[in-house]
C-alpha cells in the first residue's frame, strides 16, 4: 500500500535575528551588526505514515513538533527533504483559523470549507451535519463575532472534521469546549480511525499518545528520539522530559520557603518505585517522601497527600489522620514522612502527586505543593483505563441454546 | 464491540484522481502556480466575496457606499471645475471619472493586494493554500467593485445623453486585462515582501499618489502628447507609465470626445481623437507585455518568499 504521508530527510533551518528588525531604515542602518543566529528547528527526520494510521508527534515546547505539523500542512517549506501527503488533506491546526468575525456561521462554514480546498457543493452536502455536530443550529445566522470560545471551536472542530478529510492534521485541539463536547470530539476521532483514514496528533499529553495513537514520534530538539509502538515512545518522552527540566534543588527550596516566613513548610516531596526509579513497574510499590521543616515547635499537624492522573482525576487523597487515626505530633527541625504504597493497582500513566502540610483542625494549611512530584506506571499491558482490576475471564463453549 | 461495522472509507473511489500534495525544497514553477491556483479557484471566489461582504457589514446603506463614492466625485467635481476652475472640458465630472474609476481599480487592488497576506495572518499560518489566492481576491474584489461602480458612468451617460465610442468599445477588454495584470503583478510579489518590511504599504501610498498625477486623469493626455511631440519625441514615450495606456482607452471609449469635434472643447482631445484604434491596441500590448514579465519575476520572488510566510507574520 502507498503510504499516506512520506516525510524524507526534512530539515528546517530557521534564521533568528537577535532582534526582529521590521523596517528597511533598521535592516539597513543595523546591517551586520545584527547577529543572524541560524538553528535546526528539525533536523534530518523521516517518517512514514500509511493510510488509516493514526501517528502521534510527541515532545515538549519547542521540540519542532508543530513545526513538522506545519511541514505537512505546507504552510512553511523545509530546507531540505520532501514531504508527500496522498489524499485530501485537512490541518486542524488552529480551530476556526480562517473565520471572520464579521461573518455569520453559515458564511464562514462555506468560507473554511472552502480555505480546507473542498467545494461548496461538498460544503452543501454537509452542511446540515456540521451544524448539528457543532450543535450551533440557533446561531448559525449570527456573527461569529457574538460566539463563545466554545462555540468558535465547536464549529471550527464540526468543519474540519466533517468535511471527511483522508489525512486530519490535529494541533492540541482536542482540549477545547466542555466535557461533554470532548467526548464527542473523541468519538468523532475515534470513527475516524475506524474507517481507515490517517491521523497526525500533535500532543504534548502521553495520554492522548496511548489512547488514540497506533504510533508515536518523539522530538527532542528538532531531533527524532524515537519512533514506533506507544508504550515505549512515552517512556523516551519522559526520560527526554527530566533530562532537560533538571534535579529539584532542595536548598533552592528551602530558602523560599524560609522567606515566605512559614513555621512549617514543604522542603520537597519525592516519589520512588521499588526499584529506585520514577517508574513503577506490574509488581512494584512507590514510595512518596515529604521532607519538612518546621522552624518553631509544633505539636501536632496533618500530611496529606494527593495522587492526580495527568488530566486532574483524583486517584487518591488522604491524611496521616486517615491512615493512622491519629495526628502527626511533636514536629521540631527537619523532618519526613514517608508514604509507602505497597501496590499500586494503576495503568499506564503519568500521576502527579501532591502534598499538603495542615493543621488538624483543617482550618488553616502550613504549606501545600500540589505539583510536588510525579511518578509513572509502566505496565507493558494493551489495557486502557485508570485502575488495574484482578480479572479473571471464564469462558463456557457448547452451552445447550435456552 | 460496535454495533454496526462503518464502511471502510475509500479514498481513491471517490475521486477521479488520487490528489498528492507535494511540499518539497524547491518552490514550484511559475505554470505549476499557475495550475494550482486555478484548481482553488472557488476559495479565490469565496474570498472575494467575504472581502466585498465584510467591507459593509454592518452599514445600514451597505453596499450604496460603493455607488456613492463615485457619485459623489461626479457632483463635486462636476461644480468645482466648471464652475470655479472654469474648463474647458464639457461634462468634466464624466471626464474624471472615466479615468479615476479605472485607476481605482489599478490602485485599490494593488493596495489591497500587498496587505492581503499581513492582514490574513492566522490562516496563512494555519493553513495551507495557494497564497497567490490572498493577493489574487483581493484584486478580484476590487474588479467588482469597479463594475458596480461603472454603473454610477453609465447612468450618467444615460442622464447626459451622451453615447460612447462604440466603435472603440472592444478596446475595454484587453485594457481591463492589462489593468488586472498590472494589479496581480506588483500585488503578489509586493504581498511577500510586506511581511519582512511593513515599509512597502506605506511607500506604495505615497508612489500611488505620485503615480496618481503622473496619469493624465485629472488632466487630458494633450498636455503630455503636445509636451513630447514640441521636442521632437514620440508621445509613446509616455507609455512608460503603463496606466496611462488604460486611462486613455477608457477616455476614448466612455468620455468618447468625438462629442466635442467641431467645437472649441476639441482642442483639448488632439491625441485621443487622432489616433486610430490601433495605436490604442500597441499600447495596450506594450504595457501588457510590461506587466507580463513583472508577474513572472514577481511570482519567481514570491516563491522564494513564501518558503518562511507561516513563521514571519
Amino acid at each position: 500500500m502507498e503510504p499516506a504521508i512520506e516525510i524524507v530527510g526534512v530539515t528546517k533551518r530557521f534564521r533568528r535575528h537577535t532582534e526582529p528588525n521590521k523596517s528597511i531604515k533598521e535592516r539597513l542602518l543595523y546591517f551586520r551588526k545584527n547577529e543572524v543566529r541560524e538553528f535546526d528547528a528539525l533536523h534530518d527526520i523521516d517518517l512514514v505514515v500509511v493510510p488509516g494510521e493514526t501517528i502521534g508527534l510527541l515532545g515538549h515546547n519547542g521540540s519542532g513538533k508543530s513545526t513538522l505539523l506545519k511541514c505537512i500542512a505546507g504552510t512553511i517549506r523545509p530546507t531540505t527533504g520532501e514531504i508527500r501527503v496522498r489524499g485530501r488533506m485537512a490541518a486542524m491546526l488552529e480551530l476556526g483559523a480562517g473565520f471572520h468575525p464579521d461573518l455569520t456561521g453559515r458564511e464562514n462554514v462555506f468560507l473554511n470549507g472552502s480555505i480546507l480546498g473542498f467545494s461548496r457543493e461538498h460544503v452543501t452536502r454537509i452542511f446540515d451535519e456540521i451544524v448539528a455536530f457543532a450543535e450551533l443550529e440557533e446561531f448559525i445566522d449570527q456573527q461569529v463575532k457574538y460566539y463563545s470560545s466554545g462555540m468558535y471551536a465547536r464549529l471550527g472542530f464540526a468543519v474540519a472534521v466533517n468535511l471527511e478529510p483522508d489525512v486530519l492534521l490535529v494541533d492540541e485541539v482536542l482540549a477545547v469546549g466542555d466535557e461533554n463536547f470532548q467526548r464527542k470530539c473523541l468519538e468523532r476521532v475515534r470513527r475516524f480511525q475506524t474507517e481507515g483514514r490517517t491521523i497526525v496528533l500533535v500532543t504534548h499529553s502521553p495520554d492522548q499518545v496511548i489512547q488514540l495513537c497506533d504510533r508515536a514520534l518523539v522530538l527532542d530538539h528538532g531531533h527524532a528520539l524515537h519512533v514506533g509502538e506507544t508504550a515505549e515512545a512515552v517512556r523516551v518522552f519522559r526520560h527526554a522530559l527530566h533530562a532537560s527540566s533538571g534535579a529539584h534543588d532542595p536548598v533552592l527550596a528551602e530558602a523560599a520557603a524560609a522567606a515566605v516566613g512559614g513555621a512549617l513548610t514543604i522542603v520537597d516531596a519525592t516519589a520512588t518505585a521499588s526499584d529506585g526509579t520514577d517508574t513503577v513497574r506490574p509488581g512494584d510499590g512507590v514510595t512518596i517522601e515529604l521532607r519538612y521543616l518546621a522552624t518553631e515547635h509544633i505539636p501536632s499537624a496533618r500530611a496529606r497527600i494527593v495522587i492526580t492522573t495527568h488530566d486532574g482525576v483524583q486517584m487518591l487523597n488522604a491524611s496521616t489522620f486517615d491512615l493512622l487515626g491519629h495526628d502527626l505530633g511533636d514536629l521540631h527541625g527537619a523532618g519526613s514522612v514517608r508514604f509507602r504504597i505497597q501496590r499500586l493497582p494503576l495503568l499506564d500513566g503519568t500521576y502527579r502527586v501532591g502534598v499538603v502540610l495542615q493543621d488538624p483542625s483543617e482550618t488553616f494549611q502550613y504549606d501545600e505543593d500540589l505539583d510536588a512530584c510525579t511518578f509513572d506506571v509502566f505496565t507493558g499491558r494493551p489495557i486502557t483505563g485508570r485502575v488495574e482490576l484482578a480479572i479473571e475471564v471464564e469462558h463456557d463453549t457448547g452451552l445447550p441454546a435456552a | 464491540m460496535t454495533a454496526a461495522t462503518p464502511e471502510r472509507h475509500e479514498p481513491s473511489a471517490r475521486r477521479s484522481h488520487y490528489e498528492v500534495r507535494e511540499n518539497r525544497t524547491v518552490a514550484p514553477g511559475f505554470l505549476q502556480r499557475g495550475r494550482r491556483v486555478w484548481e482553488y479557484r472557488e476559495l479565490l471566489g469565496s474570498l472575494t466575496r467575504r472581502e466585498l461582504k465584510i467591507k459593509y457589514k454592518d452599514s445600514v446603506l451597505g453596499f450604496l457606499w460603493t455607488l456613492l463614492n463615485p457619485l459623489l466625485y461626479l457632483v463635486v467635481f462636476s461644480i468645482v471645475f466648471a464652475v470655479f476652475l472654469r474648463t474647458n472640458v464639457p461634462l468634466y465630472g464624466v471626464y474624471l471619472l472615466t479615468g479615476l474609476l479605472a485607476w481605482t481599480m489599478f490602485s485599490t487592488g494593488t493596495t489591497g493586494a500587498t496587505i492581503s497576506i499581513t492582514g490574513n495572518g492566522p490562516l496563512v499560518q494555519k493553513v495551507w493554500f495557494p497564497r497567490e489566492i490572498l493577493p489574487l481576491s483581493a484584486i478580484g474584489a476590487a474588479l467588482i467593485n469597479f463594475f458596480f461602480q461603472f454603473v454610477v458612468l453609465v447612468i450618467a451617460l444615460v442622464v447626459f445623453q451622451r453615447s460612447p465610442a462604440w466603435e472603440y468599445a472592444p478596446l475595454l477588454v484587453p485594457a481591463l486585462l492589462v489593468t488586472v495584470l498590472w494589479a496581480a503583478a506588483l500585488g503578489i510579489v509586493l504581498s511577500a515582501i510586506n511581511v519582512h518590511y511593513r515599509d512597502v504599504q506605506h511607500l506604495l501610498e505615497l508612489l500611488f499618489l505620485a503615480w496618481f498625477w503622473m496619469t493624465p486623469i485629472v488632466y487630458q493626455f494633450d498636455l503630455m502628447g503636445d509636451l513630447l511631440v514640441g521636442r521632437g519625441l514620440s508621445d509613446r514615450l509616455a507609455m512608460v507609465n503603463p496606466m496611462i495606456p488604460v486611462v486613455t482607452t477608457f477616455q476614448r471609449v466612455i468620455y468618447n470626445p468625438t462629442h466635442e469635434i467641431g467645437t472649441e472643447a476639441a482642442m483639448n482631445f488632439d491625441f485621443l481623437l487622432g489616433r486610430s484604434g490601433l495605436w490604442y491596441l500597441e499600447n495596450l500590448a506594450i504595457s501588457g507585455a510590461m506587466a507580463a514579465v513583472v508577474l513572472v519575476v514577481g511570482v519567481k520572488i514570491f516563491g522564494k518568499l513564501e518558503a518562511d510566510l507561516g513563521e514571519e507574520l
